[in-house]
């Protein structure tokens, strides 16, 4: 186990929570950040701060070094081709719009079909439901296995010659599943369709490698893999980031700027309109530096070990069902439940109380709540500053919300 | 630990609300229909009025939802049954208060919707609690 040295860099994680010590469990939510990232920003703000790409002056210079010095980070966390296919983004759903408004609007004619799954979040639903009434596509749902697994027969089944776009989480933040993206954008492009990958549930917890998997974009966030808020990746190809148009035209992005036309800067920064998100790329660039000090190998290895420890410890209680994939090898460190009749917003206040925190809703997945014929359920999802202790006190806390409740129904 | 932090909020009138739900189901016809959810969450109300002549005759929820949402639907159709609109809305702006942790209106005998005083003390539950609430003050306000 790799956690139990990992904790003290987290000092969030070192404080009581209604009179007992935090066990955080929503980390699929958002990750905590280690004191490297913290330090990093302070460093950056108290040493480096200026803007970027712009003046002649030291801090200037030192600010796009860092800036740019981040960008390489991620292009080599992700094994991109170049620099220029690292676009700097708010997170995974600006990301994931861009796609749809830059190369969607572009590429997407009447009929045409984009195809996704049920077990996808929001922000890779709305996005292409919205491009698909623009543009009188067909949106496919690409069906489910019933241990919420997806099976190369059925993405065969939904992806025809009409289809242009195949879009698909690597992993769900509710099943934990893994989902075989190499195979599927092999599917894709045997088919003439690109596909896209949202990473954000995948790059924080396994290693990513865009060539191998040969996808045409994948998207991420920083928040979820130790770094801040604010920050996300979007990868992309370099002939179709090349042939797409920006989303977001003013300052940064531009090359010439007439009365009544411009020309736009190369990539990548022709997609980074405005003041870019500085600090927020140095924060991520210390992430990636503490992810690859642990190795991402490890974290993966130490997630399925806690998920199937988890699913172990909470199998002991009965009436708890846990959804998604039985097999841990084939899951992220995330594991759904429901406690018999009690409502799972009733179970995370218990939880809470016991300084437990999970998440409980929908998870921003509503068709997968509907597939699952649930309108809600709770989530420990686990990272790499999580230990087996911490499992304990997961099923301890469920066993006092099961035990509270137990009179009511 | 102990029960005593939880007993504020899940008070025994409260469960008996959830178990035993009062005005559940849905009038048949000639009603007001409120169809809302909380997007954070998915607790969704499918309220059901009759409103003649500004009283509120009759009032049913149906719904999904937790213990609070539930228990709070259960509370606010008993509340409001038989009462003028604009009652209901004065109960409505007491109960806002209430789960604000603010000075409320003690002049007018809540009932069993005291028992739901508790939620203001957990912040994240005062949206369930307010839900069925909202549901009522649109129904009657856009009838």
């Amino acid at each position: 186990m790799i956690s139990q040295e990992l904790k003290k860099y987290f000092p969030i994680l070192d404080q009581e929570i209604n009179g007992n010590p935090l066990v955080y469990l929503d980390s699929a939510a958002t990750s905590q950040k280690p004191v490297q990232v913290i330090e990093a920003l302070k460093a950056y703000y108290e040493l480096d701060n200026s803007n970027v790409h712009r003046g002649v002056h030291t801090l200037g210079n030192r600010a796009t070094e860092s800036y740019e010095g981040a960008r390489e980070k991620v292009r080599k966390f992700i094994n991109a081709a170049s620099t220029e296919e690292v676009i700097f983004m708010r997170g995974t759903t600006t990301a994931i719009n861009t796609v749809a408004s830059g190369y969607g609007r572009m590429n997407i004619q009447a009929g045409d079909e984009i195809v996704i799954t049920y077990m996808e979040h929001h922000s890779n639903i709305i996005p292409w439901q919205q491009l698909a009434k623009e543009r009188g596509a067909v949106l496919k749902y690409i069906d489910l296995e019933d241990d919420g697994t997806i099976s190369l027969e059925n993405v065969r089944a939904a992806v025809t010659e009409n289809t242009k776009i195949v879009s698909m989480m690597y992993v769900s933040n509710v099943l934990g599943t893994m989902n075989p993206i190499r195979e599927v954008t092999k599917i894709a492009h045997d088919n003439g369709a690109i596909m896209v990958v949202d990473g954000a549930q995948a790059a924080p917890h396994l290693k990513v490698d865009v060539q191998a998997l040969d996808c045409d974009f994948f998207a991420f966030s920083g928040h979820k893999m130790c770094g801040p808020t604010g920050i996300g990746v979007l990868y992309g190809k370099k002939d179709l980031l090349e042939a797409m148009e920006p989303v977001e035209f003013g300052g940064e992005m531009i090359d010439f700027v007439g009365l009544y036309d411009s020309t736009w800067k190369e990539l990548p920064w022709k997609f980074e309109g405005g003041t870019p998100i500085i600090a927020g790329a140095v924060g991520l660039g210390a992430a990636i530096d503490f992810l690859n000090e642990i190795g991402l190998e490890n974290i993966e290895q130490h997630e399925h070990e806690m998920a199937a420890y988890a699913m172990e410890r909470l199998s002991e209680i009965d009436g708890l069902t846990i959804y998604g994939p039985a097999d841990p090898l084939k899951r992220a460190g995330v594991v759904t439940f429901n406690l018999s009749e009690v409502h799972p917003h009733d179970v995370a206040t218990v939880l809470d109380m016991n300084g437990i925190a999970v998440r409980a809703g929908h998870h921003c997945a509503q068709p997968l709540m509907k597939w699952l014929d649930v309108t809600a359920t709770a989530r420990a999802s686990f990272y790499l500053y999580n230990s087996l202790e911490d499992v304990d006190r997961l099923t301890e806390g469920l066993r006092t919300a099961k035990e509270y409740f137990s009179d009511v129904f | 630990m102990s029960f005593n932090n939880l007993d504020q909020l899940y008070r025994s009138v409260i469960m008996d609300h959830y178990k035993t739900p009062r005005n559940k189901g849905s009038i048949e016809d000639g009603g007001i229909t409120v169809e809302m959810n909380n997007p954070t969450c998915g607790d969704r109300i499918h309220l059901t009025m009759q409103v003649e002549e500004g009283k509120v005759k009759d009032a049913k929820f149906d719904g999904e939802g937790c213990s609070i949402s539930m228990a709070s639907a259960s509370m606010m159709t008993q509340a409001v049954k038989g009462k003028e609109v604009a009652e209901a809305l004065k109960l409505s702006e007491i109960f806002s208060d209430m789960m604000l942790g603010k000075d409320y209106d003690d002049s007018i005998d809540l009932g069993d919707i005291e028992a739901l005083s508790g939620v203001s003390q957990f912040p994240a539950r005062i949206k369930c609690a307010t839900l069925a609430w909202k549901a009522m003050e649109k129904g009657v306000q856009n009838p």
